[in-house]
Formats: structure tokens, C-alpha cells, sequence
């Protein structure tokens, strides 16, 4: 351990670990509002709205989290006149925000795929018992599929949050001081290989997090469904 | 339209240079895919394996290279490797350096990902193989890597394979981060077109619909794959 490393880059990787949390966090839970029009889009029975939402799901899947934000960060800067004309530059020549931007725009995606087959894996037989109960669609949906529907969602939810941790670390590439971008610093100015292995371990420490947070989640949530 | 002239072949477009980088974004995922997947099955084969350490190594790096950001690895490959590397050199022959490629760094770093989430592939595809096939192999007298090669294999492709498509388009998309060390795939090439010309909209949306197109293409060329695998079991893909 090469602790005067330690002493002045622990504190700001620390720092660099937050950021990480606050673009993953934003941009999940963005993501995921984006995420529930996408879905009912794409099981639409307006062929149109349903192929343009497939389209979209499509398009992002097929292309690299890293492409995607180039596109936003540098790509908006080709559009600066127009941008400060309605005043939103401000915003796009932020990094931080841009990343937020393309990361929102990517999970929302991969959410709507999630939230959609959940919503589909939920038995027929149950909004047909509820059509028989006289409920409205709008009470079938909201009472009886959507709440076994987060249930099945739940655990690829958690998987692609872990994704997006991983991910994320792209936003180093755009000058976002994340935990990558700053351990990226920390390397460039030190050469020591140490920090990267630092940045390593704290990687995983999020991860096994996250997926200890889920397998307690699932396992408290599907108490009224387990035998026994 | 001055945009269309920018894509042309020739010194004045960036065609040539962007099929360059296209196909060298091709050539590393190419290149990646059996060493991935011989790695991977490997490790499969150690989480399977009645010698406890093995499988304690097993999944260990399952976790590790899962839980570990891509960019990382990358990182940790490319510059820890060059440290390794150039010990060793010194240590054979003092005074000489020696530089570490970028595709190679690459290849390694994205067959080691693919390995860790393959070997969890492989590992449910050996759990849809019958006990009886083992056996049964046993009783015809064959020898146990000769089960593997003639009995399990053929049959653990066919069940991996949905699973393995599913990584090779993430490979895919995963290229696009060794850009970031030095190789010239396709997206740095665009930015080296953008740097040049100014048009960074216009040029990354282009990579962006390229790393689609070849998505597309791997579609269906999984789907003739899972086709030709299929027959004789009933159901086609």
C-alpha cells in the first residue's frame, strides 16, 4: 500500500464514488418514468405507437452506452446557437448532465423491455378474474397486474441497475469526475497502478451491495408467495 | 449535400476511414469470440469440478469480472499488463522495453468479461444435459474426454447458444470501449473525423447506425445459427 497515494487521492476517489451513486441514482429512477410509457407504447394496439417505441428500444440496445453519449455531449455541441436561443446550453455543456441525459435515455430502454415481458409474464387468468369482477381496466391494471408485475420485475431491475454502476464509468471518458474519472486522474498524475485496483474493489463493493440489498428485497416481498 | 461528400471514399471523405474502423471493430470482436468462450468453458468446467479450490477460483472470478466496470478491466489489463510485461522483460534481458499492443490488451480484457458471463452460461446449458448422457457414455466405454468432445459438446452448444448470441451482442457493443486505449476502432476513428470536420452530431450518429447495422446482421445470422442447431429437436427457433 502506498499510503501518501492514499492519503491524497483516497479521500477524492471517495468523492469520485458519490458522483457515481448520484448519476446511477438519477438516472434509474428517470429512466424508469421514461421506462412505463416505452413498455405500454410497445404493447400498444395502435400499430404506429407501437412500432415507434420498438424502434426507440431497438436503436438503443443495438448501440454502445459509450456511442450514445458522445452523440449527446459532443453532438449537442453542434447545436450551441439553437441551444442558448431557447436557453438550454447551460445544461448541455455540462458533462454531468449530459451523461445523465444518455443514461436516462439507455435504461429507459432496457427498463421498458424489463417492465413489458413482467407485465406480460402476469397470468391471463388474473385480469380475466378481475374483468369478471366487474373492474374497470384502468383498476385491473393499477390493482391486480401491475403489483405482480414489479414483483417478476424485480430482479432483472436489480441487474440492470448493476449494469448502469458498470456503465456509468463511461462518463470518465467525457470529463465527468465519477469514481473511474477520478481514479483516471489519480493513475495519470501518480502512475501508480495501485488506485486502479482501489477503484476495483470499490466497484465490487457496489455490486455485492446492490445484489445483497436485492436478495433480501425479493426475499421480504415474496413472503405471501412462498411455500413454506 | 456537403454531408453525403464527408462519407465519400477518397482524401477529401471519411468512408474509407470509417469501413477501416468498422472493420477493425469487426476484426477485435472476431478475434475475442474463441478466446472468450474457450476461457469461459474452462471456468465453467472448474465451477463444476469436485476439487473444492477450483471451484472457490471459479466463481471468484465469475464475481470479480462481472462486477467489475468493462472501462475498468480495460484499464487494468492494458496498464497492468504493460507493468507485468516489462518486468518480465528487464528481469530476462535488463535495459529493453517493450510496448503492449492495444488490440491484443483489448482482446484479453474483452475475453476475460465474456468469459466470466459465459461460463454462467455454459454452466446452466451442462445443467440441461441429462445425467443418463454421462452414463450412458460410460457404459459404450468411452474415455472422459472423449464423452466431452463427442456427447457433451454437441449437445451443450445447441442449449448455450441462445444465451451466447445474447453476449456476443453485448461484445459487440463492448468494443467501443478499447477506443479508449490505444486502437483505431470505429468510434475513434469518429472522433477523429469530428476533431477534423466539426460535425459531431453527424458523424456519431453515423458510428452509432453502424454499430447497429452490425447488430443486425449478428441477428440474423444468430437466427440461420440457432436454425441449423435446432434440427432434428422439433421446435426451430
Amino acid at each position: 500500500m502506498n499510503f501518501e497515494v492514499l492519503q491524497e487521492y483516497g479521500p477524492r476517489m471517495l468523492a469520485g464514488l458519490v458522483v457515481t451513486l448520484e448519476l446511477v441514482a438519477i438516472s434509474i429512477v428517470c429512466g424508469a418514468l421514461l421506462a412505463v410509457p416505452i413498455a405500454l407504447g410497445r404493447m400498444s394496439r395502435n400499430k404506429l405507437v407501437s412500432r415507434i417505441a420498438f424502434a426507440y428500444v431497438y436503436a438503443v440496445r443495438g448501440t454502445p452506452l459509450l456511442a450514445q453519449t458522445f452523440l449527446v455531449y459532443y453532438g449537442a455541441g453542434q447545436f450551441r446557437p439553437e441551444l442558448q436561443a431557447v436557453g438550454l446550453w447551460w445544461l448541455f455543456k455540462d458533462a454531468f448532465f449530459c451523461c445523465v441525459l444518455t443514461f436516462t435515455l439507455n435504461t429507459a430502454a432496457y427498463q421498458a423491455e424489463i417492465y413489458r415481458g413482467a407485465i406480460l409474464a402476469v397470468p391471463r387468468g388474473q385480469s380475466e378474474a378481475a374483468m369478471s369482477l366487474g373492474l374497470t381496466p384502468r383498476a385491473i391494471f393499477r390493482m391486480v397486474v401491475a403489483p405482480q408485475a414489479m414483483l417478476l420485475a424485480l430482479r432483472p431491475l436489480g441487474n440492470e441497475i448493476i449494469l448502469m454502476i458498470k456503465g456509468s464509468s463511461v462518463a470518465a471518458i467525457v470529463t465527468v469526475f465519477d469514481l473511474m474519472g477520478v481514479t483516471r486522474l489519480a493513475y495519470s498524475r501518480t502512475f501508480d497502478f495501485q488506485v486502479y485496483l482501489w477503484a476495483a474493489v470499490l466497484y465490487l463493493v457496489m455490486v455485492e451491495i446492490i445484489r445483497r440489498v436485492w436478495d433480501h428485497l425479493e426475499h421480504r416481498l415474496t413472503r405471501h408467495i412462498r411455500h413454506a | 449535400m456537403d454531408l453525403i461528400r464527408l462519407l465519400s471514399f477518397g482524401p477529401d471523405g471519411w468512408g474509407d476511414e470509417l469501413a477501416a474502423g468498422t472493420w477493425l471493430t469487426i476484426r477485435l470482436a472476431v478475434a475475442t469470440l474463441p478466446f472468450g468462450l474457450l476461457l469461459g468453458l474452462l471456468v465453467a468446467l472448474a465451477k463444476r469440478s469436485h476439487i473444492r479450490a477450483l471451484r472457490v477460483v471459479g466463481n471468484a472470478y465469475t464475481t470479480v469480472f462481472r462486477g467489475l466496470p468493462e472501462l475498468l478491466t480495460i484499464f487494468i489489463v492494458y496498464f497492468g499488463g504493460q507493468i507485468l510485461l516489462q518486468r518480465i522483460v528487464e528481469f530476462v534481458s535488463p535495459g529493453s522495453s517493450v510496448e503492449v499492443s492495444g488490440f491484443v490488451s483489448g482482446m484479453i480484457a474483452l475475453g476475460v468479461v465474456f468469459s466470466a458471463y459465459s461460463s454462467e452460461v455454459f454452466l446452466g446449458a451442462f445443467r440441461g444435459i441429462s445425467r443418463g448422457q454421462w452414463e450412458a457414455s460410460r457404459s459404450l466405454g468411452l474415455r472422459p474426454l472423449a464423452t466431452m468432445r463427442l456427447v457433451i459438446l454437441p449437445q451443450l452448444v445447441r442449449l448455450a447458444l441462445p444465451g451466447l448470441a445474447n453476449l456476443w451482442l453485448i461484445l459487440l457493443k463492448d468494443t467501443s470501449l478499447v477506443s479508449v486505449i490505444a486502437i483505431d476502432d470505429l468510434l475513434r476513428v469518429t472522433g477523429i473525423a469530428v476533431r477534423v470536420t466539426k460535425q459531431p452530431f453527424f458523424f456519431f450518429g453515423v458510428a452509432c447506425l453502424l454499430y447497429l447495422v452490425m447488430s443486425m446482421i449478428s441477428s440474423i445470422g444468430i437466427t440461420a445459427i440457432e436454425r441449423r442447431l435446432g434440427r432434428g429437436h422439433g421446435r426451430t427457433a
